[in-house]
């Protein structure tokens, strides 16, 4: 089979380039009205975690899929790879909206006026022991993904069974080590803004909407590769399980939602139900999009197999599942950092927008530096014969 | 149970079963079952199975469960016997979620387990019919039916397919 090289070429790079230049005038327009700078601090907060997110899935999917030795996945595994080397660049944005914009964000920042919680709180949640959190989260998962990235292409070209044993050793690192920085970076730029609130699942949560997001983005690259005539050899089967991983994955965010939300609604103690107060009455509309569209929608429309197998409804369902998990990260965030300086106008969808420009730069330019199947893989040969009967 | 008879036919290979399955459904003849000692993949594909309606069984199934358990939870602390926790409203729906849900795979899982097992004829007392005792092992077997209007011809016709694909012992089984 004829295997194309990704050309990164003027047909892609000019798409991204309007998107993110739709970004950066989001903000600009923003700057120059009335709009309080929190939002906009809010909003790129948001962004880069949430592309953060996509990032790290495309890493993770790459380790739990050489732990498990899995064939199928060496047809598609350049996407996730190429989306895991967007991590360095979150890190770098993340890190000067945090020295800039830190106090907009969380609260126990203001360490003149913190009160007896926040007090106990203070050995975790001090700027010193953040940063150094930071750095360690972004060093690791940058090393271990660079690890991970460049064994893989000498794999896929050399097939020599040293570098699939170490890309084992390398996954397996990465995993233990995304297991625990997973919570806890979660635990830092998520649950850190109601400092007050705490959710012993909240990590897990996280984790979930993190996992199913990234492949809805990882399905949409897939087609839309498809679409512009690469991958030939990804066929029906394969993306009738990257459907299955979004089904499966939507179904196990919204057990993960619900056991956080009835364990608080059933203890009833109002500093812990002050959390859902909070959403249920200043925001409860992004409070209940975002249950359709992370677990009603995708749970309806790709139930049967028949769906799955549809490219044009598989798009379909990844664009609401990206949509749906950013009011995800939308109510996360807004409420506890601006609270009613929040909104949602030309400056939300444009700065996202934007960053899904910026995130396409970075994986068609990674996509384009290495060849597209690592066609000397041991499992390539078992890719292309997948088939699936249930 | 009935008095179908069988021609069977062995092959040592899955890649010989493979071209040999095609070649049989090429010349029109109907394939009753393959029996391997581990799954071939794409056989499915080439007996021209139609799908099976096990998955919807398990939707019904699962469907049923759902309101069943979120109902029998409703009568109970709304009509049957109703008790106050904590000053919830007595049909607190939050609180019937879980129960609901594990109805809903309990009656999934039983519905699809039993549909099985009476679809295939398994179950409790059930007599495996094994048609040789080597295909457990390392051979791959191929069972057809044959025409029992017109018993020799179809005998000679299928007899004369499996040589062609090079069958061992091929031989009429009741």
């Amino acid at each position: 089979m004829e295997h194309k090289q990704f050309q990164f070429n003027n047909k892609v790079i000019i798409p991204s380039v309007l998107l993110l230049i739709l970004g950066i005038l989001a903000v600009i327009g923003a700057l120059v009205t009335d709009i309080p700078r929190e939002r906009i601090i809010a909003n790129l907060h948001l962004n880069n975690v949430y592309f953060l997110a996509f990032a790290l899935c495309g890493l993770f999917f790459v380790a739990v899929h050489s732990i498990a030795e899995s064939g199928w996945h060496t047809s598609i595994q350049r996407i996730p790879e190429a989306m895991g080397m967007f991590v360095p660049f979150a890190g770098i944005i993340m890190l000067v909206l945090f020295i800039f914009g830190k106090h907009d964000l969380f609260h126990w920042t203001h360490t003149d006026h913190l009160d007896e919680v926040l007090l106990h709180k203070q050995p975790y949640l001090n700027s010193t022991f953040f940063y150094i959190r930071f750095v360690v989260y972004f060093l690791g998962w940058g090393l271990l993904g660079y690890a991970l990235r460049k064994n893989s292409l000498l794999l896929g070209e050399t097939g020599d069974i040293k570098y699939f044993n170490k890309q084992r050793t390398f996954s397996a690192i990465f995993v233990v080590f995304f297991a625990i920085t997973s919570s806890t970076a979660s635990w830092d730029w998520l649950m850190s803004i109601d400092a007050h609130w705490f959710s012993t699942l909240y990590g897990w949560y996280i984790f979930s909407s993190l996992l199913v997001s990234g492949m809805a983005v990882i399905t949409l690259f897939v087609l839309l590769l498809r679409r512009m005539g690469y991958l030939p050899h990804v066929n029906i089967e394969h993306l009738n399980d990257l459907g299955r991983y979004m089904f499966a994955f939507s179904i196990f965010w919204m057990y993960l939602w619900f056991s956080q939300y009835m364990l608080y609604w059933y203890g009833n103690i109002p500093e812990e139900t002050v959390y859902y107060y909070e959403r249920l009455n200043n925001f409860e509309n992004y409070f209940f999009i975002n249950i359709i569209l992370c677990f009603a929608a995708p749970f309806l429309i790709i139930m049967l197999r028949q769906m799955k197998r549809i490219p044009f409804v598989l798009g379909i369902t990844s664009v609401i599942i990206i949509v749906g998990h950013w009011v995800d990260f939308y109510q996360l965030i807004m409420p506890g950092s601006i609270g009613d300086k929040a909104g949602f106008g030309m400056l939300e969808i444009g700065l996202t927008l934007g960053y899904f420009g910026l995130f396409a730069l970075f994986v068609f330019r990674a996509l384009s530096k290495a060849p597209l199947v690592p066609k000397n893989h041991p499992f390539y040969k078992e890719s292309l014969e997948y088939h699936t009967n249930y | 149970m009935n008095n179908q008879q069988y021609i069977t036919a062995y092959y040592l290979d899955d890649d010989d079963l493979m071209k040999s399955v095609k070649h049989i459904r090429e010349k029109g003849l109907s394939i009753n079952d393959v029996l391997t000692p581990f799954p071939v993949h794409g056989l499915d594909k080439l007996l021209g199975h139609r799908r099976s309606y096990l998955p919807q069984v398990g939707f019904i199934g699962g469907a049923i469960g759902a309101i069943c358990g979120f109902y029998f939870q409703y009568w109970i602390f709304t009509e049957a016997y109703p008790l106050n926790f904590g000053g919830k409203p007595f049909a607190s729906i939050p609180s019937f979620i879980p129960v609901t849900f594990e109805c809903t795979v309990l009656f999934a899982a039983f519905s699809m387990f039993f549909a099985f097992l009476i679809r295939s004829g398994l179950g409790l007392g059930a007599q495996a019919k094994i048609h040789d005792e080597k295909v457990t092992d390392d051979r791959f077997m191929v069972i057809i039916p044959i025409d029992e209007s017109n018993r020799q011809d179809s005998i000679n016709h299928i007899e004369a397919v499996l040589n062609e694909t090079g069958a061992k012992e091929v031989k009429v089984n009741g």
